[in-house]
């Protein structure tokens, strides 16, 4: 169990409190399955509804996985603000800034082009 | 570890000991991160290309949402049910392990077999990868990640054999760890797949 045990201020990612005994522990991933549960329905209730205003159900929808995202992270795999796991955390940070410069910079690039290649429609299916 | 070491880790008051277990979380973490970065480049790719069609079905007129919702509901218990799992592990309660192990591979084997019967269905109406930009990008980002829960569904069956075979030993327990991390992440990677692939685009 040496192996195991928490040590000193660092954590492994995936490492919940576990010091004392199996509750504590059932206890996150319980609340974390509620609130994933939670978003998910309401992603899924937003999608097929006509009580929203059309045009913002794109923006709800997204906000609501990234909130699920940060639940998965907080209460499956024990990512915390806390001072034990600041190394993970800079690596998760590190890894969304590459993500959002990925993404965001692809969407822009390729907006950009279409914009440009707009003097035709033919152009546009050639480039394609 | 000898004891010196551990003795001089020990003095300075803001020094860490490093486990091994620590260490191979920390490594998994970063090789899942960059799994990640690999997921984004598929996803920037089906957002440019989602809207090319080539006269062909959108994804408003292929996608079952119900179907959708199932995949889902696997995945999201089976990332519960591994979560009891790694407990199970640390706690060395067989029970716990080897029963939510089981129905951690129930739920995701159950994910898979949608997902092929999705794909096979799509295929069938003559709206395989190669019919336009949109189709073959949405077969690579979906299949990369029904690739992942194939290979993670593997891994799980090694688990509980080398749990069976060895025993809660020190290295299977890391390797628990990072079957974990593994599996939660494929959860999460689902998360933005259901969102930006199935319903953002039934909703376009």
């Amino acid at each position: 169990m040496s192996d195991m045990k928490r040590h000193g201020n660092d954590v492994a990612p995936g490492d919940g409190p576990l010091d004392e005994g199996d509750t504590e522990g059932v206890g996150a991933y319980l609340v974390g399955l509620a609130l994933a549960v939670l978003l998910t329905g309401v992603a899924f209730f937003i999608e097929g509804t006509n009580l929203v205003w059309g045009p913002s159900i794109p923006v709800a929808l997204i906000v609501l996985a990234i909130a699920q995202m940060g639940v998965h992270l907080v209460f499956f795999l024990h990512i915390t603000s806390g001072p034990d796991s600041i190394n993970n955390v800079m690596a998760l940070a590190f890894g969304v800034l590459i993500v959002m410069l990925l993404i965001g910079g692809s969407l822009w690039i390729m907006s950009n082009l279409n914009h440009n290649m707009m003097s035709g429609d033919r152009t546009m299916q050639m480039a394609r | 570890m000898s004891a010196s070491q551990a003795a001089t880790a020990v003095s300075h008051s803001d020094a860490v000991l490093v486990t091994r277990r620590i260490i191979a979380g920390y490594g998994f973490w970063i090789f899942l991160l960059s799994d990640i970065i690999m997921f984004s480049a598929f996803f920037a790719a089906y957002a440019v290309l989602s809207a090319q069609t080539a006269g062909g079905p959108s994804g408003k007129d292929l996608f079952n949402l119900t179907n959708v919702a199932i995949e889902t509901a696997c995945l999201l218990l089976s990332s519960f049910t591994c979560g009891l799992a790694s407990i199970g592990a640390r706690t060395k309660n067989s029970l716990w392990f080897y029963g939510a192990m089981t129905a951690t591979f129930f739920l995701g084997a159950a994910f898979l077999g949608l997902e092929i019967r999705e794909f096979a269905g799509l295929v069938a109406r003559g709206a395989g990868p190669a019919r336009s930009a949109f189709l073959s990008s949405f077969f690579t980002l979906v299949g990369c990640h029904g690739l992942h829960v194939t290979a993670g569904l593997l891994w799980l069956l090694t688990m509980m054999a080398q749990v069976l075979a060895k025993g809660y030993r020190p290295d299977i327990q890391r390797r628990i760890l990072c079957f974990g991390l593994f599996w939660h992440t494929l959860d999460i990677i689902w998360v933005a797949l259901f969102t930006v692939v199935y319903l953002l685009g039934v909703a376009q």
